[in-house]
């Protein structure tokens, strides 16, 4: 009887004491040696439950209760704890891991595609769109398909328009990309529609040309090409490529042997919107393509029927898209390979 | 072909049309404005004046006090220091008040005590030339008084079309106001032609002895010239404005009219010419001085005029200084021919030859012109240095005129070929105004062109005639309509530009090179090749087509070097021209190139510093040849252009595709590189075919790795030790690889260790401790066997 109440008060101080040391644990493991020292298997609560059979029976139940009541108003404090200690550990370990963000990330450095693969890139994925595929051929060519083919036979004043590199036998570095097409139709047959881009030579060096530059080929052969389907195409392309939809534009009569009718195609200069300047020599126009429909004489020559089949074909200067495009005011610096100019086009 | 605004519109009147408007309807007729310039820069308050007295300044021994007559009924005094200054010149006169180029006033003032009102001008002073000596003298005759510049027709504009080579017949005035009229709605009007009176009887027969080439062959004796007097100023001054330095006045004549009428000319002293005249090829050993000062030896496919002894002219391209007219010269036989341009291609070129001539001959002079040119010519020389015309002599072989057979041009065909339909008035309308005969039938038109048309004989010829004069901008827009089909899309094939992607990923920069490089650069990098040689380089170092791509990437490693660009990583993608093995050509193929050199980062506050090796390049190939169809090896082989000890051929499937290691350093020192480069080089192809993913199920039982340390000599490669694992190990060895090398401490001097990584995976089951010693067992035995290897301890 006695000893019951007696135990019950020394319960209640031990409680007392223990959440005292409880709120007063500095770390986590002061609070781990707490949980043991009144909740482990030999702790202060525990031994007190183990001795709950000394007891009369019929007090019993209300000490057990009373302890396990203690318990869990312990287990309660030290989780709280607990949960306060760690917020504050973690709070610290976060702290003492800070890092400076604003300094640059590892192995960030990125080369980048020369300006002229990325102008050919962006020519070919907008004719892509209408399902011209891109086709090769050689540089070193033969008479046959950079002149001959092409209506150009030896002699003709045109061949005074490409200052041709020759080999001793006879052979020569292709003048523009037009053989593509010859390969391809001989090759291939209609329809087609194929965008030849590649490099090309010519004998020629100053501030205007380098003795090799790029030209991207079209072709597009089907049973009824017309003209205006070709300034159709171009038109948009232009377009398209420079992103300026009122980007105004004219088709020029001109001459290739190769087509008829030919035309030269002039945009609105990007440089002065056509007021004129040094880059258009105050025209307000600049070349950017020749065209035309492919010529009777060519079809007869690879075997295609020109009576069944039409078709067009284009030709333009990488060089000079990728200078209008990107504002770049020398052609030798594409050839140079300076850095500081390659750096530009990541 | 350069011409005068002013001589244009003498044929074409078009007063409301400006000169750009002009130049723009060229431009849109297809023949090209190339340059439009003022014949001189603006000035004002000049006007001809006529020395009347010159006497000597009182101050000054240099100057003269001329006195002048402006017209305006009062003398003028003006102080002048020209040399040229002398009573009953007429000179252009800069009243005070004039403007002159250059933003310069002139007004009156003294000059070393003498009032001088205005000054007398040169040349260079009113901007009409570079550089000038002395007053300009005007030609007698002039009013004093006059407007300068209105009489010297200063206002007027320079033309330059850069004509397309078919159309030749454009490279006269009246093939340009032909042109224009049609487009302005208008109709061309040119000078009187007609025949001159024939006074004497004088002729020189012609012989047409190769009428295939030379069909048409007119001329005639004109006697009695004086050829001292001056071309008139008109004359002079289109010849100037066309680009054509005026000489004598009979030649200035034959200028003039080529340029008016498209007919080349040419005038032969008839004194120096040795009888009748023979149109034929040069024949074996004949020379000929021409009047540039040249001596040619025309071979057997040149067309001459030949009098009954020799040669006396390149035929159609320039006259013989033999038989050329001068100051002196009183009787001249005028030439006015035909020579087709297939006779014509490429011969002035030949003897280096080109001339105005030339250049019409080869693009064609209409055949019919002949007479008519020489009619006018006669008539101008006439008027200028008087002379007696005799009969025309007019050799034609009609069945060797060029042929102008008719063209059936279908409206169907039209139609489809251009996308629109200008209407049939039009096409009609446009055919007549370029000298088509035109007749109508059921499907369209047929049209005879015209004599001077040599590029119009089949239906596109004339369809693109409409198109061109209709204006192409007339035309609508469309869009083709064709099968829309789905392509094939090859899945294992991957591009170039897949390459280049990744080599951009991984910090290259894109170069491009020029194919042809100089032959000594190839010759250090790739001796052994024997490179294609162009026949007409550019230049000494540009001269041979590229075995590799090392040269150019070499000398922009180089150029990038030399401009404080310490770290270098470039490719390039491209042909090169490699001989075949039979050596007899070269083959065309696609190679990849790789350089880097300089540090392996960019300066960076954590970045490792040091330079880029040849393991760093070796990691780019890897990822190159990742998607690769065959196994890859590295195999130490020496190349000339590398350092023997880092070298290493580069193969696919046992097949070579290129090369990787550092520049060899005698080579670095030659080339004066700061910097030691890694070069790589691999044929494209092989790298573009790759396999198609295929499933494998996943293991679901841990795999167990075991690590080995082994010491093994310094020369066993790595890549033997891996390949005697896989061979010892069984079945389920997964993967080997090392994952350190270690020299020094606890390793004897000539040897190295190997730490092994062993990832074993059984199928199915875990494999138990026992299968995994045994494993590593069987592996260490084998090592040991192969390489001597011990384990480390």
């Amino acid at each position: 009887m006695v000893s019951a109440h007696v135990e019950e008060l020394d319960l209640e101080e031990s409680v007392a004491a223990a959440e005292q040391a409880i709120a007063d644990a500095a770390d986590l493991e002061a609070l781990d040696r707490l949980r043991v020292q009144y909740l482990g298997k030999k702790g202060v609560l525990t031994a007190q439950l183990k001795a709950l059979g000394k007891l009369p029976a019929e007090e019993r139940p209300a000490a057990g209760e009373r302890i396990n009541r203690a318990k869990a108003r312990l287990h309660e404090s030290i989780e709280a704890r607990r949960e306060v200690l760690e917020q504050t550990a973690l709070e610290q370990r976060l702290a003492s891991e800070r890092i400076d963000v604003t300094l640059p990330g590892r192995a960030n450095t990125r080369g980048s595609l020369h300006p002229v693969t990325r102008t050919i890139r962006r020519i070919e994925r907008l004719f892509g769109q209408l399902g011209f595929r891109s086709a090769e051929g050689p540089e070193v060519e033969d008479d046959y398909h950079n002149f001959e083919a092409l209506n150009i036979p030896a002699d003709h004043p045109a061949r005074a328009m490409h200052d041709t590199f020759y080999f001793p036998d006879g052979r020569l570095l292709r003048t523009h990309t037009s053989p593509v097409q010859i390969r391809v139709m001989a090759e291939q047959g209609p329809p087609l529609r194929v965008i030849a881009p590649g490099r090309v030579y010519r004998c020629d060096s100053d501030l205007t040309h380098t003795p090799m530059f790029h030209q991207v080929e079209g072709l597009l052969v089907d049973t009824d090409v017309a003209f205006s389907d070709l300034m159709g195409h171009l038109e948009d392309f232009l377009h398209r490529f420079f992103e300026r939809e009122d980007l105004a534009i004219r088709f020029r009569p001109s001459y290739f042997p190769f087509t008829e009718p030919s035309a030269e195609v002039d945009i609105q200069c990007v440089m002065c919107g056509g007021e004129g300047c040094r880059v258009c020599g105050h025209s307000g126009w600049l070349e950017v393509l020749g065209c035309g429909m492919v010529h009777p004489e060519v079809f007869r020559q690879v075997g295609i029927d020109g009576e069944a089949w039409t078709g067009y074909a284009f030709g333009m200067g990488v060089e000079r898209l990728a200078m209008l495009r990107y504002g770049v005011d020398d052609l030798r610096l594409f050839f140079e390979n300076d850095l500081r100019f390659l750096r530009q086009f990541d | 072909m350069r011409f005068a605004e002013y001589w244009l519109r003498e044929w074409v009147d078009a007063p409301g049309v400006t000169t750009a408007q002009l130049a723009e309807q060229l431009t849109l007729l297809g023949l090209e404005v190339d340059a439009l310039e003022r014949a001189a820069p603006a000035f004002s308050g000049v006007v001809i004046a006529r020395i009347d007295h010159v006497a000597a300044h009182p101050h000054a021994d240099r100057l003269r006090v001329c006195r002048v007559d402006d017209g305006s009924g009062t003398e003028r005094e003006v102080v002048c220091g020209a040399p040229n200054a002398a009573a009953g010149l007429h000179v252009p006169y800069a009243r005070p008040g004039a403007a002159l180029p250059g933003g310069r006033r002139i007004e009156a003032g003294e000059i070393r005590g003498v009032v001088s009102q205005g000054m007398l001008c040169s040349e260079q002073e009113l901007g009409l030339a570079e550089a000038s000596e002395g007053l300009l003298a005007l030609p007698e005759g002039v009013t004093p008084g006059r407007d300068f510049r209105e009489w010297a027709q200063l206002d007027d504009a320079v033309i330059e079309l850069d004509l397309t080579p078919n159309r030749g017949d454009c490279l006269s005035i009246r093939g340009i106001a032909r042109e224009v009229a049609l487009a302005l709605g208008q109709s061309a009007q040119g000078p009187e032609c007609s025949p001159v009176a024939v006074t004497h009887d004088q002729w020189l027969p012609v012989e047409l002895m190769a009428p295939a080439a030379a069909p048409r062959y007119a001329g005639r004796v004109v006697r009695g010239l004086d050829a001292t007097v001056a071309t008139p100023a008109w004359m002079q001054r289109r010849l100037v404005r066309s680009g054509i330095r005026p000489l004598n006045p009979v030649v200035d004549v034959t200028n003039y009219v080529m340029l008016e009428l498209g007919q080349p000319m040419h005038a032969f002293d008839l004194a120096l010419l040795g009888g009748e005249i023979r149109v034929r090829y040069a024949e074996a050993g004949e020379d000929l001085e021409l009047l540039d000062g040249r001596t040619v030896t025309p071979d057997a496919e040149t067309l001459v005029i030949a009098d009954d002894t020799r040669p006396v002219a390149l035929a159609g391209i320039m006259g013989g200084e033999a038989t050329a007219v001068s100051a002196g010269t009183s009787d001249v036989f005028l030439e006015s021919a035909c020579f087709l341009p297939a006779a014509m291609a490429g011969r002035a070129r030949r003897y280096a030859a080109h001339s105005e001539s030339s250049h019409r001959f080869e693009r064609g002079v209409d055949p019919a012109l002949a007479v008519m040119a020489l009619e006018r010519a006669t008539a101008l020389l006439q008027e200028i240095c008087g002379g007696e015309a005799g009969p025309v002599t007019d050799a034609v072989d009609s069945a060797h005129l060029p042929r102008r057979d008719p063209i059936h041009l279908r409206h169907e065909r039209l139609v489809r070929l251009l996308g629109h339909e200008p209407g049939d008035e039009r096409v009609k309308s446009i055919l007549e105004g370029l000298g088509v005969a035109v007749a109508e039938q059921d499907d369209g038109w047929v049209g005879e062109p015209p004599t001077w048309r040599y590029d119009l004989a089949i239906e596109a010829d004339l369809i693109e005639e409409v198109a061109r004069v209709h204006g192409y901008n007339r035309s609508p827009r469309t869009h083709p309509a064709y099968a829309a089909v789905i392509e094939p899309l090859p899945e294992r094939r991957r591009g170039v530009d897949d390459l280049r992607d990744e080599l951009v990923a991984r910090d290259y920069h894109e170069a491009i090179t020029y194919s042809f490089v100089d032959s000594d650069l190839q010759a250090e990098l790739d001796p052994e090749a024997a490179a294609l040689r162009l026949a007409n380089p550019l230049s000494a170092d540009m001269d041979v087509m590229r075995t590799m791509l090392w040269p150019g990437l070499v000398g922009a490693l180089r150029h990038n070097l030399n401009r404080q660009q310490e770290r270098v990583r470039l490719f390039e993608a491209g042909l090169r021209f490699p001989p075949t093995n039979d050596g007899g050509d070269v083959r065309q193929e696609n190679a990849l190139g790789l350089v880097a050199a300089g540090p392996v980062e960019t300066e960076h506050w954590d970045a490792r510093r040091r330079a880029v090796d040849f393991y760093d390049v070796k990691g780019d190939v890897e990822a190159l040849l990742h998607a690769a169809a065959g196994p890859c090896r590295f195999e130490p082989a020496s190349h000339p252009a590398l350092h023997p000890g880092q070298s290493a051929r580069i193969t696919v499937d046992g097949a070579s595709v290129g090369w990787i290691g550092r520049l060899h350093p005698a080579l670095q020192r030659r080339l004066e590189l700061t910097q030691s480069p890694v070069l790589a080089e691999l044929a494209v192809e092989p790298l573009l075919e790759g396999a198609l993913p295929a499933f494998e199920p996943i293991a679901r039982h841990p795999s167990i790795r075991r690590d080995l340390a082994i010491i093994v000599d310094e020369n066993t490669p790595a890549e033997a030790v891996v390949g005697a694992v896989h061979e010892a190990a069984p079945e389920e060895l997964q993967r080997a690889f090392v994952f350190d090398v270690y020299r020094g401490k606890g390793v004897d001097s000539g040897r190295k260790s190997f730490a092994l990584g062993l990832i074993l995976q059984g199928f199915g089951r875990t494999l138990t401790d026992q299968e995994v010693e045994d494993a590593v067992a069987e592996v260490l035995g084998r090592l040991q066997a192969d390489f001597g290897a011990t384990l480390r301890e």
